[in-house]
Parts: structure tokens; sequence; C-alpha cells
């Protein structure tokens, strides 16, 4: 379980307020106006935006809020740079396990494993620079999945993929990170329906509680409508 | 949105204290000059004395003012004009940087010294000879040097200046001089002059070599005189205060009149304008000329070492051995520095940046030479305390180069390694290394080039077995036998280029995609 309590984020004349529950396994979409803060909400849970974040959060009862982003139980997928690009693809799952690089064989064999589970056998010597945009996509979520933490933030990781390459790895992600929380941002309510479980709505300086889906789109809030307007 | 730094990085904390102890070291040498100097040290600065600083600022000023005027035509010359070698003339510009400045001595000599081309064409006229050495000499040294520099700052002011305003200038047969090229020039100049005043008040090796007698000597080769032949280290205590305090103030009448640094991209495209037939002709002699003088010396140089080569002094290995040891260690300890420097930023940064650029090298030499005198006989650390300063020197070029890579590298990828827990040595590794190869390759280059050629602190400190490539050139040169120094600088000239191509060619070499 999730618990965002009393959230409160201010950063230069910009606030965001957020104070929810959610249960473990889900996945959710964030979707709001652009400059709402969808991507601030999830950096915040990240950790990414150091003191500028009061309240608290915890996971299964515990707090994480004081750890830094590699001590929370938290992997996220920026919009981009989720590959380091000197670095072998084997070598950027790698640091999913261990940061310093070195690897058993078992590690080895983890790596190939997660790289044929999102299709990608055989590339582990390639640098990201020789992947399509898609392969490189996926190579980040084998990354993520080698991480291993409970929560997932998705910060429009596919924004750049054509349509059916988003569906495929929308599909590609339900699947491979069932079990676990995933929060994505999106702007399209396509992605929505597709993928999600619940919806957080981020408007007006409050990421409003999770409401189910697809329900929370047949029949919106006054605002989630005016939002949506003729694409609902 | 802007990316808060969470906490001090483990990289940042090491910055911080390598900034604490540079500004340690900087106190131990400040301490060691007040408790030396007596508490009546005004009083007893002697005719001479004065006759220094007056002599110190007086070259400073006319070096600076000469290369900021002359860099005008020559600036505006290559601003207008396209041409074959004008990418290659520009490269030049930067070269200083890299050339040992005893090598230049030497290649300037044989151009305007007592037997150089100027009193041989002088004689065949029935002239001369004119001697070099003195206020002339001293400026003549630091014109080609600053020149190049000053010729930088001003093309980059011309290429600010939008082609619309060229165009609608002339278009209204408004005068370009009155009304564009005037106001920038105002505007730039004072910072060109005040970067290269501030050079030149601390430019010991010109000083040294191309300055003559009583007449012609500055602060720092005064402090030379007294600790090396006087042994008098209260009058070297009394001067090194002086020339620290005038290193100070000139910094900040630098600070006060620079608007900006100037940045070295785009020079190479020319501002297209027709100009006129006489005009053209003007700024093909201008262009000649500034290239001569530039490339002249240096061949000159050439020319004698591959003479001289066959026949190579004594001491020549060992000293370049030495040269290499120094330029090595100071090429991978700067970039280091500058990393964990900029990585803790802030006041950390603002010290390292701004003390070795106030106070000059020979200043702190001196002050540590003070401290350690009573310990141990200091040249036993003549070529650690050489590279320990020359690598504080280079810092504040490693570190305005380092810096911003090291923004580029957190702003794209800090996030992602922060995610995966990669701190300390993970995040060098992985993060800092890989993506700011070119960096710290340059600045490594740069560091190690200017080790090579300083003629500086290695001057007070060395006794006659620490000998490096620049005191050995120095002191055969004092001997007279010019064909032995030609041969030195040749050599030395070769390794300070190798090092500075090896460097920077290493930090370019097989760069990553991305």
């Amino acid at each position: 379980m999730l618990r965002l309590d009393r959230i409160d984020i201010v950063q230069d004349g910009f606030r965001l307020g957020a104070d929810w529950t959610v249960e473990g396994a889900a996945r959710i979409v964030v979707i709001g106006p652009s400059g709402a803060g969808k991507s601030t909400l999830l950096s915040a849970i990240g950790g990414f935006l150091g003191g500028d974040v009061t309240g608290t959060m915890t996971w299964q009862g515990e707090r994480f809020d004081p750890l830094p982003p590699s001590k929370r139980p938290v992997a996220t997928l920026f919009q981009d740079n989720n590959l380091f690009p000197h670095l072998t693809v084997g070598q950027n799952l790698t640091l999913g396990l261990r940061p310093d690089l070195k690897t058993t064989p078992k590690d080895r064999e983890r790596v190939a494993r997660a790289l044929s589970e999102v299709g990608l056998d055989g590339t582990e010597d390639r640098l990201p620079a020789t992947l399509s945009g898609g392969q490189a996509s996926r190579a980040a979520l084998a990354r993520v999945m080698l991480q291993d933490r409970p929560i997932v933030l998705l910060d429009e990781p596919f924004a750049a993929l054509g349509p059916a390459m988003k569906e495929e790895m929308l599909d590609l992600v339900a699947a491979k990170l069932a079990g676990r929380l995933v929060l994505m941002v999106t702007h399209d309510p396509a992605d929505a329906r597709r993928f999600g479980e619940a919806l957080v709505f981020v408007d007006g300086g409050v990421a409003e509680a999770p409401l189910p889906l697809p329900d929370a789109l047949e029949s919106p809030t006054k605002r989630l409508a005016a939002y949506l307007g003729s694409r609902k | 949105m802007a990316r808060r730094a969470l906490s001090v990085s483990p990289l940042g904390r090491v910055g911080a204290a390598l900034a604490v102890l540079i500004c340690g070291l900087y106190l131990v040498a400040g301490l060691a000059v007040g408790v030396r100097a007596p508490s009546d040290s005004i009083a007893r600065l002697t005719d001479g004395d004065w006759a220094a600083l007056r002599f110190t600022v007086l070259q400073a000023v006319v070096s600076a003012g000469v290369s900021v005027a002359l860099a005008v035509p020559v600036a505006r010359a290559l601003a207008r004009r396209r041409f074959i070698g004008r990418g290659l003339l520009i490269a030049l510009l930067g070269a200083p940087f890299v050339l040992p400045v005893i090598v230049a001595v030497l290649g300037l000599l044989s151009v305007f010294g007592r037997g150089g081309l100027i009193n041989d064409a002088l004689a065949l006229v029935g002239m001369g000879p004119w001697s070099i050495y003195g206020l002339q000499g001293v400026v003549i040294g630091h014109v080609f040097f600053n020149l190049p520099l000053a010729v930088r700052f001003l093309l980059a002011g011309w290429q600010a200046i939008p082609a619309e305003r060229f165009r609608l200038t002339e278009g209204l047969g408004g005068s370009v001089w009155h009304l564009l090229e005037r106001p920038m020039l105002r505007e730039v100049a004072p910072s060109a002059f005040a970067a290269i005043f501030l050079i030149c008040l601390s430019s010991f090796a010109v000083a040294l070599t191309l300055g003559g007698g009583p007449s012609a000597t500055t602060i720092e080769v005064a402090i030379y005189q007294a600790l090396r032949f006087e042994f008098d280290l209260q009058k070297a205590a009394v001067l090194a205060a002086l020339q620290a305090a005038l290193g100070i103030g000139g910094a900040l009448v630098a600070l006060r009149l620079s608007v900006g640094m100037v940045q070295g991209a785009g020079l190479d495209r020319p501002v297209l304008r027709q100009s006129g037939r006489v005009a053209g002709f003007v700024d093909g002699v201008v262009i000649l000329a500034a290239a001569a003088f530039l490339v002249l010396p240096l061949g000159m140089v050439a020319a004698k070492g591959v003479a001289g080569l066959g026949d190579l002094p004594d001491g020549l290995p060992a000293a370049a051995i030495r040269s290499l040891c120094i330029a090595l260690s100071v090429a991978v300890a700067t970039p280091a520095l500058a990393l964990a420097i900029a990585a803790r930023g802030g006041a950390a940064q603002g010290v390292a940046m701004a003390l070795p650029l106030s106070v000059s090298g020979l200043v702190m030499g001196t002050g540590l030479f003070i401290a350690i005198n009573p310990v141990i006989d200091p040249a036993v650390l003549a070529l650690p305390v050489t590279a320990l300063m020359n690598c504080l020197i280079a810092l504040p070029f490693a570190i305005r180069v380092v810096a911003p890579a090291l923004a580029r590298a957190e702003q794209a990828y800090g996030p992602l390694a922060d995610g995966l827990g990669l701190h300390g040595v993970a995040r060098v590794r992985v993060l800092y290394l890989p993506r700011m190869r070119r960096a710290l390759g340059f600045s490594a280059g740069l560091a190690g080039a200017m080790a090579v050629g300083d003629l500086g602190v290695i001057v007070l400190f060395a006794g006659q077995s620490q000998e490096t490539l620049p005191l050995l050139m120095y002191r055969l040169m004092g001997a007279y036998r010019t064909t032995d120094a030609a041969a030195v600088a040749l050599v030395l000239l070769v390794m300070s280029l190798s090092v500075f191509w090896v460097f920077d060619r290493g930090g370019r070499a097989d760069a990553a995609s991305g």
C-alpha cells in the first residue's frame, strides 16, 4: 500500500498537493493538463525533488520520503536518458542489479533472461544508439524488471514512440510488471483506457485521489470532463 | 524544471575538502610572508623597489594597450575577410596557451634580438643595432602572447553584431565604424584590456628574459633576485606582499571592467560584407603582418633547433624526464581537482578560481619557500612544489572547462544515476568519466602543456640537479649557448604540443554516441 500523507510540493510559485492511498499492485495513470504537475508528482515520489516536499510517504507502512532515490522502493523510467549511451545494453541492465558493474555468471544469466523476456535476445553487447526507439524502451523496461522495486514510475517514457509501438509497450509493461504498483504519466485518454486500472487527475494544484477505470472516464467529474473535452 | 541537489555528494565533499586545503596553502604562504615582512615594510621599500612597482604597472598598461590596439585591425580584417588558411590562423590564436614562454622568447630574440632579422636588416642600411632588452622587449613579448587573446575577444564582439545590422547601416548610407564597430569596441575592449593587464602584471618569465637592468625590472623579477642572489628573505617577503596586493587589486579592477567571458565557439564564421579595394588591401596587409609576427619567431626556433639537434646538451635527457613527470602529474591531478571542486560548486569553486588568478604562482612560491626554508632545503622539494603550483595555476582554466560539462552530464543523466544508486566512485566511473571525456581530456592537455613550459616557481626552488626543460633552456640562453638553447626549445615545443595533443585527443577518441 502506497500512502501519500498530506504531501505538499512547493517550487518557485508552483504548488501541488496530494493526500491519498493506493493498494499494492495496480496500474494507475496520471493525467492532466501540461504544467499541472504530473511529472512533479512522480519526481517527488521518486525522490528527485529534494527539500521541496513536505508530508510523508509510506510503502507497506514504512516511511521512505527521507531516503535518497536509490534507497526508495521505487524505480523510474524518465521521458528520455534511461540508458547510458556509452555503456552496452548488457551493462545498462547490470546497473539495475549492482552499481559497480561487477557481474557474476548468475547476474549475466539474469540479464540475458530479462532481455529475452522483452524480445531483445542477444543484444547484450550492443550500444543503445544501435537500437531502435522501441527497442531502447524495451531495454529500459528490462532494467526496471531487474531492479525489482515494488513501485514503478513511468514519466511518459514512450511518448516518442508511434501509436502502434506505444500500445505494444503498454501491453508489455502490463504483462511484465504485473504484481507491482505502476504509476504512469500520460496525455492520452486512450492510454488510460488501454493500460490503467485507476486514474489520478492532476489539475489546479491538486493530484486527486485515484478513481477506478473505466468509470472515471465514462462518467467523469466536471473538471476532468472539461479537460477531456470531446475526447472522452 | 530545475533539479536541485538533494545533498552534497561524496565527490562534492572531497571538493570542499580540497578547496579548504587550497585556502590553507595560500594561508600558509601568506602567513610566512607576513611573519617575514617587518611591520614597517612600506617605509623600508627602497627606490629600486618603487621603480620595480612602477615598471610592473607601466609595462602591464602598455602591453595591454598595444595588444588591444593592434587587435582592432586584425580582428576587423578576420571578421570581414574569407581566405584560405583563415580557419588555421584562428586556431593558431589559441596556441599561445600551450606555447612555452621561453620558447617564444628565444624566437622573438632571433627576430628582434642582437643577431636577429631586424638588426640584420638595419645593419644593411647602416643603422642599429637596436636592443630589445627593456620595456620594448617586455612589451613585444607580452604582445606576442596576448595579441591572439585580444583578437579572440574582439572577433567575438564583431561576430555578435547581427549581419542584418551591417546591411541596414550600409543601406542607410551610415558609417559602420561610427554606428556599429566603435560602440561594440567600447563594450568589449575594456574586458580584453583588463584580462591582459592582469596577465601581464604577473608574467614572470617574459620580464625575466626580456627586461633589462634595474630600470626594467618587475616586482616578480626583483623577488627572484632577492631570493636567489641576495638570499634576502625579508626583502623577498616585502616584495611578495607588494605583488600580492597588486595582483588582488588588479583582479578587482579586471572584474569591474569585464562584461563577460569570451566564448571560443563560432569564431570561424566570417561576417560577409562588401567593402572597397583599399580596405581589402589594408586587411590583407594586416592579416599577413599579424601572421608573420606570430609564426616567424616560432619558425626561427624550429629552424635553429633542427640545426642543433645533432649535438644535444648533456642535461637534456634528465631535464626532459623531469618536465614530463611534472606535466603528467599536473595533467592527471588538475582535471580531477577541477571535477571534485566543480561538484561542490559555490564558494569552493569561487575560491579555487579566484585565488590562483589573483595571487601569482611566483608569489605563492615565495611564500612556500619562506615557509619551508627553516624546515628543509627548498631545493629538495623543487619538483613537487613546481607540480603543485602548476596544478593550481591551471585550476581556474580547468574548472571553467569542466564545470559546464559536469552540469550537462548531471542534467541529462543525474536522475538516472541517482535512481540506480550510482554514488562516489561508481558515479565517477559510469557517469562522469565517459560523459565528460572531452572536457577532462582538454583540461588535462591544457594543464599538462602549461606545466611543461612553465618557467616560474622552478627558478626559485631548483638547484643545479633539478633543471626542467624551460630552466635548462634559460640557463643555456644565459650562457649565450644559443644553438643548444634552440635545440632544447625544439624538444620543449614538441613535448608541450604532444602533451596537449595526446590528452585532448584521448578525450575525443571513440567518443560514444549520444
